[in-house]
């Protein structure tokens, strides 16, 4: 490092400067890195005395009794899934339609002001989406959509299993519902942006050759972006998985076993939200700490699928 | 070269070719009007979330919500302590965060670039920003709580700092990376040291996304419900103790709304109406200023 | 016959007499009084135009004359985005396409068109090929292979691929790559093909295997190509178009606009002397 200044006054600090700068921002990126492995160290280390009183058996173990100290994690791992997967099922389809609106349908002077609309639904914080579904969704559940299900759906063979049950309105279908509506600005923001990456000459080739719009899009678009589009899905399933208050207003917090998607159930994170603060035993925190460990691998798995495929892709790639 | 022969001469427009074009251009028309249909439903359905939330918050909001603390129920009341905690502790904790993001950032746009460190760091930082928040609320409270004794307001600001370090981070980074190497160079072809570099001329460079970031830090970090839980926890009183449990608009909005008393429910739309205006409005002075100038 | 004799029964007088009266071939494309707006910009002024059958002809002239613009109308392609807009008439095989009621669907399968740059879509090589054919036939298995074979052979690029038609076609190499659309635009039977610069982003050896399919593609297609290469015009097309500023300067036989033209610009600008 050679100092071209002249005043020899001032070569000392410029020669301290940059090791110091360098050395700090450093240090601050490490910070970055400790505080992960301090977050998976006490997961890990709080969640000990839980393995050890119930074993592996602990993920696998349905029952959940406070009353008698006994802990597993079974029935909200399952909740956490399938409110997740329900979110998936409908929110892909309803981010796919709408992207696939923005990109290919929607006059072009509307598609700005909508697609910030979106992104701005994607920063508002999920307890107004929590308390929106306990307040205005949960009463017309309640009335009519689940009776209507029941009646319909309700006597079909198979089918019928989960739509069992008096219609209570709060349950695991409607958090999964509230997690889609959570979800979808986000998913429908990263998809709109990946389909609108793609080359215009691709689409004009395709359109060139006589496709329909429809054909264009599934046929052309989608498999050119399919990376960043599983990348999106995936950074939504994250979401899903790991969201607390949008669920815990309205899943009801039941540690019951029910096949009926109209049956409270509960998730991690509500169950979290819900007991932590009340857990009065060694052994009762000890396993919420584990229940969030199993959460944290979980989403920890779906997110670096996720980012890996996101990265991959040059569609979205804003670093190489 | 053998040229196969063109099976069938060029087409001559038969009837099957028809109702195939027409069966796809039926399709196509069918999934348009899907996709239609889907793109209104769901944006009068976020809609109608917004317009619920004005109407019923609007009610809630009158002086007494700015002026009187948190009352017990049945009785007349404000959400002032809540939202003194909330702007107390997420400033606290973006004051914090904002250095440590920046710095991190720097590191990784500036000095380590494509290493393998930095590949790690930054993928690291993925992970802690789309970490599931409840569960850096289980680690806070581990770490500060247990070993404290007691909620406080501290352990409130270490989860929400922890949350908000990656959004800075990785904004900062990406801003820092737009910077053309021109200009370093050329700040380091008159003798500029690497660290004068970069705080005079990159920093100016990138000030505008930078302070992006660290807005949308505060919007994310103002609507954080599930990791103040159990750090922050609640406190019906005013307080100012940074030391001891502090009251805040999401864990005030959240008990208030699944009790059964209708001016708790009020009280808990009036604070949902607060929150979300100030998360869109931080949203939206955070893309005007990085619209107004590209970094 | 061969291009000689054809330019030569062709040559002579001017602009469009020759071209309708004498040069034999039928007008397969019409363009009337055609206008383009970008916006408030109008890129294209008053082009009238006849393009004949089974001949290539070329559009050139210096960037932002409105060469690429013209060919965008002749399919409609241009429509993809807002703010442009098309007045006037351009009728293929008697139907004015400009008409708001007109079968896009029908008309593109008509009208094949190769783009600057390659654009194979994100599948193999076969069904590259066959994409274009699914959406107007429904062919079984063999009749399939068989055409995308007969497809990629009028491409000039079946022995080249025949081993790896599985492979994506993004693998193959930007000649090959042009080939295969061209291939995809055959596949389909158009009759008229249009190239927007088909070799710009092509090294000298792809660029002459261009040409030569060119050639051969002549005897059956209407084709239209735009070009900034001028010797490739003088090499490739029967007719040349030279447009300049959005009008269309001079149109007459190839030979005519490169060793004789009528108009001083065109003079000019293809012995070099602008643009």
């Amino acid at each position: 490092m050679t100092d071209t200044t002249q005043r020899p006054a001032r070569r000392s600090p410029i020669q301290f400067g940059d090791p110091l700068f360098k050395g700090l921002t450093f240090f601050f990126a490490m910070l970055v890195l400790a505080i992960l492995t301090g977050i998976v160290s006490v997961l890990i280390i709080d969640s000990i005395p839980a393995f050890k009183e119930f074993g592996p058996a602990f993920v696998w173990n349905s029952r959940w009794s406070p009353a008698l100290d006994i802990y597993g994690a079974f029935v909200p791992l399952i909740g956490t899934i399938e409110t997740a997967l329900i979110a998936m099922l409908i929110g892909v389809p309803f981010s796919f339609g709408m992207a696939f609106f923005l990109t290919e349908m929607c006059p072009h002077w509307l598609r700005q002001p909508i697609a910030v609309a979106i992104e701005l639904l994607a920063a508002v914080p999920s307890i107004i989406y929590g308390i929106w579904g306990l307040f205005v969704l949960v009463p017309i559940f309640q009335n009519y959509v689940e009776p209507a299900l029941i009646s319909t759906l309700g006597p079909l063979p198979i089918i019928g299993h989960l739509f069992q049950g008096p219609p209570i309105g709060i349950g695991v279908l409607l958090a999964g519902i509230i997690l889609a509506l959570m979800i979808l600005p986000f998913v429908t923001s990263v998809m709109r942006e990946v389909f609108a990456a793609v080359p215009a000459v691709l689409r004009e080739s395709a359109y060139g050759l006589g496709a329909t719009r429809w054909e264009v899009v599934w046929r052309v678009v989608l498999p050119y972006s399919r990376v960043g589009v599983v990348g999106a899905i995936m950074l939504g399933l994250g979401r899903a998985l790991g969201e607390t208050m949008a669920v815990t207003f309205v899943i009801g917090n039941a540690h019951r076993l029910s096949l009926s998607l109209l049956a409270p159930g509960t998730t991690i994170s509500a169950t979290l939200a819900n007991e932590f603060t009340e857990a009065d035993s060694p052994l009762y925190t000890s396993s919420l700490i584990a229940l969030g460990l199993v959460l944290f691998a979980l989403t920890f798995f779906v997110l670096a699928v996720g980012k890996k495929l996101l990265l991959r892709t040059p569609a979205t790639g804003g670093r190489t | 070269m053998n040229t196969p022969a063109a099976p069938s001469a060029p087409a001559p427009v038969n009837l099957a070719r028809r109702a195939l074009i027409r069966r796809r251009h039926r399709f196509n028309t069918a999934m348009t009007v899907v996709s239609l249909a889907m793109t209104a439903a769901v944006l009068m359905t976020l809609g109608a979330i917004l317009v619920t939330l004005f109407y019923n918050g609007i009610q809630a909001i009158r002086p007494s919500l700015f002026l009187e603390s948190t009352p017990p129920p049945g009785s007349e009341g404000g959400l002032a302590n809540a939202i003194f905690g909330s702007l107390v502790m997420t400033s606290i904790a973006v004051a914090i965060a904002a250095p440590v993001g920046i710095m991190a950032g720097t590191y990784l746009a500036e000095y380590a670039r494509t290493s393998k460190l930095a590949e790690t760091v930054r993928f690291i930082n993925d992970v802690l920003l789309s970490a599931p928040s409840i569960i850096i609320g289980l680690f806070v409270y581990g770490v500060i709580v247990l070993s404290m004794g007691h909620f406080s307001a501290w352990a409130g600001i270490a989860a929400l700092a922890i949350i908000a370090i990656p959004i800075i981070v990785r904004t900062t980074e990406d801003m820092l990376t737009l910077v053309p190497d021109s200009l370093r160079e050329a700040g380091a072809a008159l003798g500029t040291p690497r660290w004068k570099v970069i705080t005079s001329i990159s920093y100016r460079a990138a000030f505008q996304g930078i302070m992006t970031g660290v807005l949308l830090a505060v919007a994310r970090v103002s609507g954080e419900t599930a990791p103040l839980l159990f750090t922050a926890l609640n406190n019906q009183f005013w307080s100012t103790d940074l030391n001891a449990p502090m009251a805040n608009l999401p864990v005030v909005i959240f008990q208030f709304a699944m009790s059964p008393y209708e001016d708790w429910r009020r009280l808990a739309w009036g604070g949902a109406l607060l929150i979300t205006t100030a998360v869109l409005m931080l949203n939206i002075i955070a893309r005007l200023s990085a619209k107004g100038k590209r970094a | 016959m061969t291009r000689e004799a054809l330019t030569a029964s062709a040559l002579g007088s001017s602009q469009r007499e020759s071209l309708d009266g004498k040069a034999g071939m039928p007008e397969k494309i019409g363009v009337k009084n055609l206008d383009f707006h970008y916006g408030q910009f109008q890129a294209l002024k008053d082009i009238n135009i006849s393009i004949p059958d089974r001949r290539v002809t070329a559009f050139i002239g210096p960037s932002g004359c409105g060469k690429s613009t013209l060919l965008r109308t002749l399919n409609r392609i241009y429509e993809m985005y807002p703010g442009q807009r098309a007045s006037g008439e351009v009728i293929v095989d008697g139907e004015n396409i400009l008409k708001p009621g007109a079968d896009l669907t029908e008309l593109r399968t008509k009208i094949g068109m190769v783009f600057q740059k390659p654009t194979p879509f994100p599948m193999s090589i076969f069904e590259n090929v066959a994409f274009g054919i699914r959406l107007y036939e429904k062919l079984s298995r063999s009749d399939l292979e068989e055409r995308v074979h007969w497809a990629l052979t009028r491409a000039n690029l079946w022995d080249e691929v025949k081993d790896k038609l599985n492979v994506v076609g993004t693998g193959l190499s930007g000649g090959q790559q042009q080939r295969l659309c061209i291939a995809r635009a055959v596949a389909v039977k158009p009759q008229i093909l249009l190239m927007d610069e088909p070799a710009s982003a092509l090294d000298p050896i792809s660029t002459a295997k261009l040409e030569e399919l060119i050639e051969e593609l002549r005897e059956e297609y209407c084709i239209v190509i735009v070009t900034h290469n001028m010797q490739q015009a003088a090499r490739a097309s029967d007719y040349t178009a030279f447009m300049y500023l959005g009008e269309l300067v001079e149109f007459d036989t190839s030979e005519k606009i490169f060793t004789n033209p009528s108009n001083v610009r065109t003079r000019d600008y293809v012995t070099g002397r602008f643009g």
